[in-house]
């Protein structure tokens, strides 16, 4: 047993209200330089739609990730170790602005110094590239809330597998639905990036799992931004780097939860550590796609075993680290209520984020302008959700249901517990069916419901101390990076000729 | 001015120069300024020629190059494969049209780069300088195949033991001083180009990634830790 600790992730996906104030706490701090204006390191996209690069989750354009070869072993889809020769100088998946956007201002100027006419100056929009005006053709956030649909939102590459009819409905007026997927980096314990950089510029932290580009070994050979499937990591084209999420890890070390955690008005975000078995990575990431999600969780250790806890200290996981670990709220989600899952983990990159899937809106028909619900019961059953539970399995559970069925669930009959004890007005007895069919009990339920919906700051960010006292980054003010690209410079990073 | 002093000047004096600031500044930007390392792709801002302009150019650049490497480390070995003039008229064939596909190919990236206007954004005076040098030493190199043919066979016999006798520290400009002028041209093009290397972006050349063959897919960084726990690290 390898005994590592990662600094792990949940979003709760039912509680974002897609308001976008992480992307932009996110932009404030790391992406307001040359060269980043098109980057969102946190995005928020709207699903069904195509999200951000456009159908980014569309891996036969973009190839990235992992496959099995023939003898069951892993390769990276886009440009592994093979064909990085032949590939390297131009790189064939590589996705280019086109599939972003082309990131703009406005010309402010023109209101103040457009000569006297006989019309209003205007403020036109000019690329931040070239400064030449720009006819919009698309934004980071083009068909949010649904805009658009259905030319974005029928573009899904989750809708695969969904009957003509579903397709149809998820359209209609009376079952219209959409639910918001905030994406950072996930952090994998199998990163593609990694792997793939020919430079060995990229790396995952070995105390806390971050995975970081060393922006002074990058020499854009730009094959992280082909590989990884999730498309986290951006090619700034002014500096000629490769530049990521870095999980605010200056923060962190300071004890604060990453920017984007700290702002999120929905309170969707949880930080935790999680321990895991390093040995047994590879041998996880080949399991067939079903078993998948199930072989993720078994990588996972549990953190109150003394077998575990004898062997992390042996591995030289700090005592804290480990105290850290049995109070994280991840630890909850993902290991103990089962109710968070990994996004596309049919990838192979076993991410280190994992999503609690949302609970959709009762289903209505309108029928005589008079609005039915379509079960009589209080709440849906989850079968009848108005997003289909393919949807949710293709998106979370590696395209298969059973994950998500049992998420979805238990989270159902934590609604009717809830409303037994508050309103009183369910009966007791099948609440407590619904309890044991959805494999949790009272206790569990509350548990649920209190981290879900009554958490503090402190419940929500278990930020373990990182013991990194030597680090250099330690040395200097994170505020002081602003507006250089990357950290860790003393003369301040200059672009070469 | 005396032929000889010109002559000194250009094969003794400038060589020297152009090989010492070639060795102290790469040297020197890579420890100040290893960030500038890049080989500064434009790839991300234009996708649909950058295949046909980049690739050419650099299949291209680099059998040129390797030719003239092997050229002038087994000039022997060359002589002897050219006895026979079939196999010399491969050589000079093959040296031709690979000459013709860098020039291809940098043409194309000069074309590309000028006509599109956000990769004219990330173009540099010292870019636009390094783009007409190669274009020169490219389209010199042509000519002097063109012209002065058998240059496999001549340049094992005359220039392989000056520059031989230049990175020995004991200059003898006898041969060179009795080439064409296009030869001598391109020769003195070649050390100006050595000697703008490090002030470019052509820096990338040096860092191409040779351990990703052997390493590990996956690369972990650790900070602090103790050497007991060393050992089981992977
Ligand atoms: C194995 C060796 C080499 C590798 C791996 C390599 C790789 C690259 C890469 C990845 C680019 C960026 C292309 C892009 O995406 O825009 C590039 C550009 C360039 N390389 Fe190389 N290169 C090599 C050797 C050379 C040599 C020998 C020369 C010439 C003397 C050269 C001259 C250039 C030039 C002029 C550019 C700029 C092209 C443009 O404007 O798009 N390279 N190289
Ligand atoms: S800040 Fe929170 S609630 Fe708002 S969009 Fe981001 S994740 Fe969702």
């Amino acid at each position: 047993m390898n005994v590592r600790s990662q600094v792990s992730m949940v979003f709760h996906l039912d509680k974002c209200i897609g308001c976008h104030t992480c992307s932009i706490a996110c932009k404030n701090v790391w992406t307001d330089r040359k060269g980043t204006e098109y980057m969102w390191w946190n995005n928020v996209e709207t699903k069904p739609g195509t999200g951000y690069p456009t159908k980014w989750e569309d891996q036969e354009k973009y190839k990235g990730g992992w496959r099995t070869n023939g003898n069951g072993q892993l390769e990276i889809r886009s440009t592994g170790r093979a064909r990085v020769v032949p590939n390297i100088f131009h790189n064939p998946h590589m996705p280019s602005l086109d599939d972003y956007y082309e990131p703009w201002t406005y010309d402010y100027q023109n209101l103040f110094n457009a000569p006297e006419g006989s019309d209003q100056p205007t403020a036109m929009p000019i690329s931040r590239i070239t400064g030449e005006e720009l006819d919009i053709q698309s934004g980071p956030n083009w068909d949010d809330d649904l805009g658009g649909s259905p030319i974005y939102a029928a573009n899904d590459p989750n809708l695969a597998g969904l009957t003509e009819q579903q397709r149809q409905q998820l359209g209609s007026v009376e079952r219209l639905v959409f639910f918001y997927l905030p994406r950072i980096c996930n952090h994998c314990l199998n990163p593609c990036c990694v792997a793939s950089c020919p430079s060995g510029a990229l790396y995952k932290r070995g105390e806390d799992g971050i995975v970081l580009i060393d922006q002074q070994r990058c020499r854009a050979w730009r094959s992280c931004v082909a590989a990884c499937p999730y498309k986290k990591t951006y090619f700034n084209w002014f500096t000629g780097k490769s530049e990521k999420c870095i999980l605010c890890f200056p923060r962190l070390e300071t004890g604060q939860a990453p920017a984007c955690f700290h702002s999120c008005v929905g309170r969707i975000r949880y930080l935790g550590v999680l321990l895991y078995d390093a040995d047994r990575l590879e041998e996880v990431a080949r399991l067939p796609d079903d078993r998948l999600v199930e072989g993720q969780r078994s990588l996972i250790l549990d953190p109150f075993d003394p077998a575990v806890i004898a062997a992390a200290e042996k591995n030289g996981v700090p005592e804290s680290v480990i105290d850290a670990a049995q109070r994280s709220p991840v630890y909850q989600f993902v290991m103990k209520w089962k109710i968070a899952l990994p996004p596309h983990i049919e990838y192979r990159t076993l991410p280190m984020l994992f999503y609690v899937p949302p609970m959709s809106p009762v289903l209505a028909n309108r029928e005589n302008d008079t609005i039915h619900h379509a079960t009589d019961n209080l709440f849906h059953e989850i079968d009848n959700a108005r997003v289909p539970m393919k949807f949710l399995a293709n998106l979370l559970g590696g395209g298969h249901e059973g994950v998500v069925r049992y998420a979805l669930a238990k989270q159902m009959a934590v609604r009717w517990h809830r409303r037994a004890e508050t309103v009183g007005d369910v009966d007791r007895e099948a609440v407590e069916r619904l309890l044991r069919a959805a494999d949790c009990t009272a206790d569990e339920a509350d548990a649920i419901f209190k981290l879900t919906a009554l958490c503090t700051f402190e419940d929500r960010f278990v930020i373990p101390p990182m013991c990194r006292e030597q680090a250099i980054e330690m040395m200097k003010d994170p505020h002081e990076h602003r507006q250089e690209a990357g950290f860790g410079f003393v003369g301040g990073p200059r672009r070469g000729l | 001015m005396d032929k000889n002093f010109l002559d000194q000047f250009l094969f003794v004096a400038l060589p020297y120069v152009c090989l010492f600031t070639f060795f102290l500044m790469t040297v020197y930007r890579y420890r100040m300024q290893s960030f500038s390392y890049s080989s500064l792709s434009s790839q991300f801002l234009e996708n649909k020629h950058h295949f046909w302009a980049v690739v050419p150019f650099h299949y291209g650049i680099l059998v040129i190059t390797a030719g003239h490497l092997i050229a002038f480390l087994i000039p022997r070995q060359i002589l002897l494969w050219n006895s026979h003039p079939l196999r010399l008229y491969v050589l000079e064939i093959a040296a031709l049209a690979f000459g013709l596909l860098t020039l291809i190919g940098l043409v194309g990236v000069i074309v590309r780069r000028f006509s599109n206007s956000k990769i004219r954004c990330v173009t540099t005076p010292t870019d636009w300088l390094l783009f007409g040098m190669l274009m020169l030493q490219t389209a010199g190199g042509i000519a002097v195949a063109l012209f002065h043919p058998w240059g496999s066979s001549w340049f094992a016999t005359n220039l392989a033991p000056y520059l031989w006798s230049i990175f020995k520290l004991n200059p003898d400009i006898m041969f060179v001083a009795a080439m064409p002028a296009l030869v001598r041209f391109h020769i003195v093009f070649a050390f100006l180009t050595i000697g703008f290397f490090p002030f470019t972006r052509l820096v990338h050349v040096l860092v191409i990634p040779n351990p990703y063959l052997w390493r590990k897919p996956q690369v972990v960084r650790w900070y602090g830790r103790r050497p007991s726990v060393e050992r089981n690290q992977r």
